[in-house]
């Protein structure tokens, strides 16, 4: 078994994190139609869960049975099934892996829902360090604005109802949101996070994430599949 | 209302959980362990009755039976669709949930828990599987440390025949058949549970195992097993 910063893959993983509103997951399907575009061969790691987790998650969800512990065990199988599966067989294959939010956001929530920071860190051991982790930072207020007008409904756990920060949803999601701003805002040192300044335009952050990205690309083989008909944009 | 001030203090393994008061809890904490077919869970069926019998009030447990996730590991083990890390971890669920919605509500109302296996089971298994020792203890930091732990072993050999004495014979899991490492089921079952009796016979000294030779009758396991629960509970007044 292979911990942190053993493994010794071809491939190269590229994270990005952020609190919800920071515009990661825009910026980093940007970044997967360049890299495409490229011809490298990618691989778009989704938060796609196995059907077994996904039921015993919904359960807990839904019935409200999930104490801080046990959201993040389940969460924690929930992301080895995707190490296990979506992200070490590509990076052995020697694809560019892309993960919209890794270990640190698990680190930033699990926190704030009070369980030791020093025994989640250890549980999540098993994950391969990623190439580069992007953080997208933002001032709260910034991300809520984005977000709170546009989303029709926050669900009980997003919004740390269950840490009774507040009887109103949506006062428990902006305290809940300032509290695991502040864990990531501490981690970017621990885990030398690269910061992306998320308040300026969505196209600077992309050059700057095209930048970043390419220096580490070299000798990284290009795959263009010419007799694959791609549709024209 | 009054209650008799506490003096047993439990105590985590590592971490431990948020929002446990340890010194609310007033019960005590019992493990039977041992290989598949050892004849653990013989034993509880006949404790229990017994504790009960003396005016304890006993809560038995067993792995992968929690609200949360014991249907999903069923559902895993039936279609093997899991990988090694990933099913460790579902099991540490299935553990948490049961040790904070079962056992700690239960040890704070002064139950005697008994538990048909613990962490050591799930840790061992990690362990053949190829997983890291220390960070599977490390997981499981945030286990309370038992009273007591009783050991059943036995010998390969002497759970050959126990395994066929029962219905289903041998079994996929208790064989390890999931890790290839032989052709058919017996030789998978004498590779892993060889490898599962020297992981157990390694944790009896670093985790207080008391050993009790599982080869003797049935009887006298619990004889024996009734004189040491009777002492310790002895210790309860």
């Amino acid at each position: 078994m292979q911990m942190y910063g053993d493994h010794q893959f071809s491939g190269k993983l590229f994270i990005v994190e952020g609190i919800d509103g920071s515009g990661k997951s825009t910026q980093l399907s940007l970044l997967q139609q360049w890299l495409r575009r490229e011809g490298y061969l990618v691989f778009f790691s989704e938060w796609n869960s196995s059907p077994l987790v996904k039921d015993t998650t919904r359960r807990g969800k839904k019935k409200q049975m999930l104490t801080p512990t046990t959201f993040s065990l389940i969460h924690a199988t929930d992301f080895a099934d995707r190490i296990e599966r979506h992200i070490i067989p590509p990076l052995k294959a020697g694809a560019i892996v892309l993960a919209d939010r890794y270990i640190y956001t698990a680190f930033a929530r699990d926190a704030a829902r009070g369980v030791s920071p020093r025994w989640v860190r250890e549980l999540y051991r098993f994950a391969v360090k990623p190439t580069v982790a992007f953080y997208f930072s933002v001032p709260l207020e910034v991300s809520l604005k984005r977000i709170l007008g546009a989303r029709a409904g926050l669900k009980y756990y997003e919004a740390g109802m269950d840490l009774e920060l507040s009887d109103d949803i949506e006062e428990s999601f902006r305290i809940f949101q300032g509290m695991i701003r502040d864990r990531y805002e501490e981690m970017i040192e621990e885990f030398g996070l690269t910061v992306i300044d998320a308040t300026r335009s969505i196209e600077e952050q992309q050059n700057d994430v095209r930048a970043i990205v390419e220096r580490e690309l070299v000798g990284v083989p290009k795959h263009p599949a010419p007799h694959l008909e791609f549709e024209e944009d | 209302m009054y209650e008799q001030e506490n003096n047993h203090r439990f105590e985590f393994y590592g971490e431990g959980l948020p929002g446990v008061d340890l010194s609310e809890l007033r019960g005590r904490l019992i493990v039977i362990e041992g290989p598949d077919g050892v004849g653990r869970s013989t034993q509880v069926s006949m404790l229990k009755p017994w504790l009960e019998s003396n005016g304890h009030a006993v809560l038995d447990t067993g792995m992968t039976r929690s609200a949360l996730a014991g249907k999903g590991i069923k559902q895993a083990k039936e279609g093997i669709t899991l990988g090694p890390i990933s099913l460790s971890l579902f099991y540490a669920t299935d553990f948490a949930d049961r040790l904070e919605n079962e056992m700690i509500p239960a040890l704070r109302a002064g139950f005697i828990v008994l538990t048909d296996r613990y962490i050591y089971s799930l840790m061992a298994r990690a362990i053949v599987r190829g997983l890291d020792a220390a960070w599977i203890k490390s997981v499981y930091g945030m286990a309370l440390k038992p009273d007591a732990v009783f050991y059943l072993r036995a010998e390969l050999k002497d759970l050959i025949p126990r395994v066929l004495s029962s219905p289903t014979g041998f079994d996929y899991w208790e064989s390890g058949m999931d890790m290839h490492l032989g052709e058919d089921l017996f030789d998978s079952f004498n590779i892993y549970q060889t490898k599962m009796l020297s992981v157990f016979d390694s944790m009896i000294d670093e985790y207080g195992f008391e050993v009790i030779d599982a080869t003797q009758p049935i009887d006298t396991i619990y004889r024996s097993l009734q004189r040491r629960i009777g002492r310790l509970l002895r210790e309860m007044y």
